[in-house]
């Protein structure tokens, strides 16, 4: 009796070690540090990823300085989308990421938005009619999106007329909440932040023309981390495909 | 390397910061600990666990409701806006109206703890030589509560000072306005200058400890702060 039920024992400690480990060998689990204009956008990719995969993707977001600065100091993270391309060039040439992975994975669009419908033209006129007490955007020296905005700024001659109504939020996820809850009447935020198949999910908006501001390259690099994780070179294949770039589309992307 | 002149801007701006907010906690928290150290209502203990929320509320709950209430969908941003002042998210006085509930058990807390400690007997004393209520307060209880008061005003101060999840959610990091010594060590992280935010870090480091050292090295203040 104690024979059989030991044997019992053992079968299915060999079952289980063997579905672990083959679990291991084909669904692995990839840490990313995402931009946070992105986070819309991953969250969806992310489901077709994990169906069509059966990898997990867990995903961070934030300001992209903030990631260069915790991977530099030991970030657990495997994948980098980043709001820009200088970042992931940088880690790139301090030998922080795996050679031969970065790509463009997308490239972004500048809107200025408010909560409120009408309150912004398609012309952007109502930056210059400068009618509003507070104009939000992101922090210019550690998100791309607040350095876009600061450059349109200048492109257009309004520095100095709306340097004391800006507002900084940390990231651009900061300078979308500051206008979302009207504390701010109109502010510079990506447009995947307000923009879903083809229209705008609220408010108003002026989609900024690409020559007001360098291009924003966003580009994706492995890290160091995940040289060796499957699902971190999964998820980069996966991004470079149609169904991802559908989904990048959708939200306002060019590709 | 040197503090820029925005650096030396975040820190004039932290010292005016906390030293209104200790003015104004020390003038609000008076009568609250007063009524706390007294009383025998049954509000005693739900007063007393509100005044005592920011000690254990993470910063972002206090940002994120001061963000919608103080907004312009918000019961105080329309009162604001009906009288003209606009709205005070991104403004200074925002900023002191956060910090004040952000650092209010701080201060009310030591002020309750050397009010209990006077016990009935002086307050008796006061009363049978015919000492009206503002004269008990001023004559009897004001001094022997002082070191409540210190205690209650150090670290009402420091905690200010060492503020930062209110300021970064409802700031808006606005230069001479909102951009205090913590928000401003987080720019320079961000930013990757390491060296300016070392220099402000460094600083507040020997700030919190020479703060810290003054309170515990008072036997009176400290017992205040304790409780014993």
């Amino acid at each position: 009796m104690r024979a059989v039920s030991n044997r019992f024992t053992l079968t299915s400690l060999a079952i289980a070690f063997v579905a672990l480990s083959s679990g291991t060998a084909f669904a692995d689990e990839v840490q990313v540090a995402v931009a946070a204009n992105f986070t819309a956008p991953i969250q969806a990719i992310a489901t077709d990823f994990e169906k069509d995969t059966g990898h997990t993707l867990v995903a961070s977001f934030g300001a992209t300085g903030q990631f260069y600065t915790q991977i530099k100091n030991g970030a657990p993270f495997e994948v980098f989308l980043a709001a820009d391309d200088t970042t992931p060039a940088k880690l790139e040439s301090e030998n922080e990421t795996v050679k031969g992975s970065r790509f463009t994975y997308a490239v972004g669009t500048l809107a200025l938005w408010s909560a409120k419908d009408g309150y912004v033209d398609d012309k952007g006129q109502v930056l210059k009619d400068g009618k509003f007490e507070h104009l939000s955007i992101a922090n210019p020296k550690a998100a791309p999106y607040g350095l876009a905005a600061t450059q349109t700024l200048d492109k257009l001659g309004l520095t100095e007329a709306t340097k004391s109504k800006i507002v900084e939020g940390q990231s651009i996820a900061q300078a979308y909440q500051f206008v979302q809850t009207g504390n701010a009447e109109l502010g510079f935020v990506a447009l995947s932040q307000v923009f879903k198949d083809g229209k705008l999910t609220g408010g108003s908006a002026w989609i900024v023309p690409a020559n007001l501001h360098e291009p924003i390259k966003q580009d994706a690099v492995i890290l160091n981390k995940g040289k060796d994780n499957a699902a971190a070179k999964a998820l980069m294949d996966y991004l470079k495909g149609p169904k991802a770039a559908a989904i990048i589309k959708s939200y306002g992307y060019q590709l | 390397m040197l503090p820029g002149s925005a650096d030396l801007a975040a820190i004039w701006l932290t010292l005016k910061l906390a030293s209104l907010t200790t003015v104004i906690l020390l003038i609000v928290g008076t009568p609250i600990a007063l009524w706390l150290s007294r009383t025998r209502s049954w509000l005693k203990g739900p007063i007393g666990a509100v005044v005592a929320l920011p000690l254990v509320l993470p910063p972002t709950v206090i940002g994120f409701y001061l963000l919608l209430l103080l907004g312009p969908n918000g019961a105080m941003g329309q009162l604001t806006q009906s009288l003209g002042l606009g709205t005070l998210t991104f403004s200074f006085t925002g900023l002191v109206i956060g910090s004040v509930l952000y650092s209010l058990p701080f201060v009310v807390q030591p002020l309750q703890n050397a009010f209990a400690a006077i016990g009935p007997r002086p307050l008796e004393v006061a009363a049978t030589l015919r000492a009206g209520p503002w004269d008990t307060f001023f004559s009897v209880i004001l001094p022997l509560a002082r070191p409540g008061f210190i205690t209650g005003a150090i670290l009402g101060f420091a905690h200010t000072v060492g503020e930062f999840g209110v300021v970064l959610m409802i700031g808006g990091n606005i230069p001479e306005k909102t951009r205090v010594v913590s928000t401003q060590i987080y720019n320079h992280v961000e930013s990757m200058e390491y060296a300016q935010a070392h220099w402000l870090a460094g600083a507040m480091l020997v700030f919190s400890f020479v703060v810290l050292l003054a309170l515990y090295s008072s036997g009176k203040a400290r017992s205040a702060w304790s409780g014993a």
